[in-house]
């Protein structure tokens, strides 16, 4: 750290009336606490470019890219599968590496250990980050919904409803795994996991194509791995007006639950 | 508006013991400090403040021993203490991508009657830099906005770890001053400092700290105050003087040494004709006698004296 060299010359010899510090501790309403951590969870993401990058612009490149190229047998019109697993990959980018690249660096930084010795609670200072998580993934869906649609994607409308659970649930489940990784390991660890995992989930997690479309074990495998649950489960909604299977809201529940879990035992403060 | 009419202490803590791993942090530490007090814990490197500081806090839990911030176990009943305190963490703490009144703000959001973040940034000196990110603002402005933010909630208590490490002179003085006007605003601070002015112009009790052990308590006063009895006359000049020659002309039961190179150290009754020994003794060597104070040790030498002078790595 550099020495100070700021001026402060302009409250040299301060003084102060009587009373300015005399105490009045007090919580404020859990609710505006809530409110503030929230925004402010949200605006540092919004405004961070390489989570820009992460979130918005990668998404878009791959759902011009998959909707336009014709890698994979993919049934025409190509958009119509590609929303639906660019849309999981959007919430595995901002609710798993997201979130672990952000948490990460928020530990070292000192910050997480800065909220808990203020009047917020612990549950405010995990509802914040996943409020915020969400108001991102909500920006996301609409971006890209938006540009799916002028690309001629034609979703069932009998399944835009049953696709709001299935987005929250996603975010839950990959948050959960990303407070996993980034609570836990140092910062620059965890820029490098999360990253990796995010390529490998794209590539062979059913996002870039769908699971049937991977060779073999890493298809079968693709089901039981939240992205490619998401994804189909998405899919069946998004594209087919469909509910979802059992199994991919099961895989997307029990991977939550134990990186959750987990996370709860091994995530600390710095 | 006073929220506790409870009469208990800012701080008592009792055999406070706590290690990791193999390493004893602190051993059975006692600390007392009243409310509107200052209390200094003063300690080298390595010496266990942080982890005392942090186990009030309730960051730590203390492998035995027993805690008590303004009556709360902070352990326990953290959410009922944090709303009451204020923290100012070593090295700062803030999102590294927030703005230093985005920070403040949000900090303030948490207290039902904060202080206006804005007026605080000003006192500060942050106005310039309320839009920088965390992460860009110099060692010593973020020293001052984790200090914001340590008072911004107007708690009954604060902890400053460290508060003026990394600021300049003009930024020292400036938390000096909050610091004495917090404690004139009944305001209790436990403040830790390898400064020894620091601790002798804001403390009103002083425990010097080492190897997580308490070696000395009190004021300032009684800290440097002599300690056997007898008054003793201190001062500097050049090395190696013939030592000799001043006890001949001192009373009997003085005694002359040089602690440490060109630093003299008289024991005795001293009167003003020792003074006046001394310094006329000074003129036939033809050197001049620096710094020459009479009964009173700095708390640098009793520091040093306490916690040996070899180099902590």
């Amino acid at each position: 750290m550099s020495t100070d060299s700021t001026d402060v010359t302009g409250t040299r010899g301060h003084t102060f009336p009587g009373g300015t510090f005399r105490p009045a501790p007090g919580r404020a309403h859990p609710l505006r606490m809530l409110a503030a951590h929230t925004v402010l969870e949200a605006k540092l993401t919004l405004r961070h470019g390489e989570q820009v990058l992460l979130n918005l612009i990668i998404p878009l490149a791959l759902l011009i890219g998959l909707s336009t190229l014709h890698i994979g047998a993919v049934t025409e019109p190509r958009v119509d599968s590609v929303v639906p697993r660019v849309l999981a990959l959007a919430v595995m980018s901002t609710a798993f590496t997201g979130q672990a690249i952000a948490l990460g660096f928020d530990r070292r930084y000192g910050v997480i250990k800065r909220l808990s010795a203020t009047a917020l609670p612990r549950w405010v200072l995990i509802g914040g980050r996943v409020l915020a998580t969400l108001v991102v993934v909500a920006l996301q869906v609409v971006v890209l919904g938006i540009t799916g649609l002028l690309m001629g994607w034609s979703p069932a409308v009998e399944g835009l409803l049953a696709a709001v659970p299935l987005f929250v649930l996603g975010t839950l489940a990959f948050g959960a795994a990303g407070v996993l990784v980034g609570g836990t390991l140092r910062a620059e660890i965890v820029l490098a996991v999360a990253n990796a995992v995010w390529f490998v989930l794209l590539l062979a997690g059913g996002l870039a194509l769908p699971p049937q479309d991977l060779p073999g074990a890493v298809g079968a495998l693709a089901h039981f791995l939240p992205s490619g649950a998401l994804a189909e489960s998405l899919d069946a909604t998004l594209a087919h007006g469909a509910l979802p299977g059992l199994r991919p809201v099961l895989v997307l529940v029990a991977w939550g639950a134990v990186t959750g879990l987990v996370a709860g035992r091994t995530t600390r403060l710095t | 508006m006073s929220p506790d009419a409870d009469d208990s202490p800012a701080l008592d803590v009792r055999g406070l013991n706590k290690r990791f791993g193999d390493t004893v942090a602190v051993a059975n530490l006692d600390l007392r400090m009243e409310r509107g007090h200052v209390l200094a814990l003063l300690g080298p490197n390595g010496a266990g403040k942080t982890t005392t500081v942090e186990t009030c806090e309730g960051f730590l839990r203390p492998d035995s021993g027993e805690v008590r911030v303004l009556g709360v176990d902070p352990v326990t009943h953290g959410e009922r203490l944090r709303p009451r305190i204020g923290v100012m963490p070593q090295g700062g703490g803030a999102y590294p991508g927030a703005r230093a009144a985005e920070m403040l703000e949000l900090i303030a959001s948490c207290s039902a009657h904060p202080l206006d973040p804005a007026w605080l940034l000003d006192t500060l000196g942050l106005t310039a830099a309320g839009r920088t990110p965390y992460k860009r603002l110099s060692g010593g402005q973020q020293q001052r906005l984790s200090l914001a933010c340590a008072l911004v909630g107007r708690p009954e208590l604060v902890f400053l770890d460290e508060p003026t490490a990394g600021m300049d002179p003009q930024a020292r003085r400036l938390v000096w001053e909050l610091i004495a006007a917090l404690r004139a605003d009944g305001v209790s601070v436990l403040l830790t400092t390898h400064l020894m002015d620091e601790a002798e112009t804001l403390a009103d009790r002083v425990v010097i700290v080492d190897h997580g052990r308490a070696v000395a308590e009190g004021t300032a006063a009684e800290l440097t105050a002599p300690h056997d009895g007898r008054q003793e006359l201190r001062f500097r000049s050049q090395p190696a003087l013939d030592l000799d020659l001043l006890l001949t002309a001192l009373p009997e039961d003085c005694t002359a040494s040089e602690i440490r190179a060109g630093e003299y150290v008289i024991h005795g009754e001293i009167d003003p004709q020792t003074v006046s020994t001394v310094t006329a003794w000074c003129a036939r060597q033809d050197v001049l006698a620096h710094e020459l104070r009479v009964d009173r040790r700095s708390l640098e030498d009793v520091f040093l004296d306490l916690t040996g002078r070899e180099l902590r790595s």
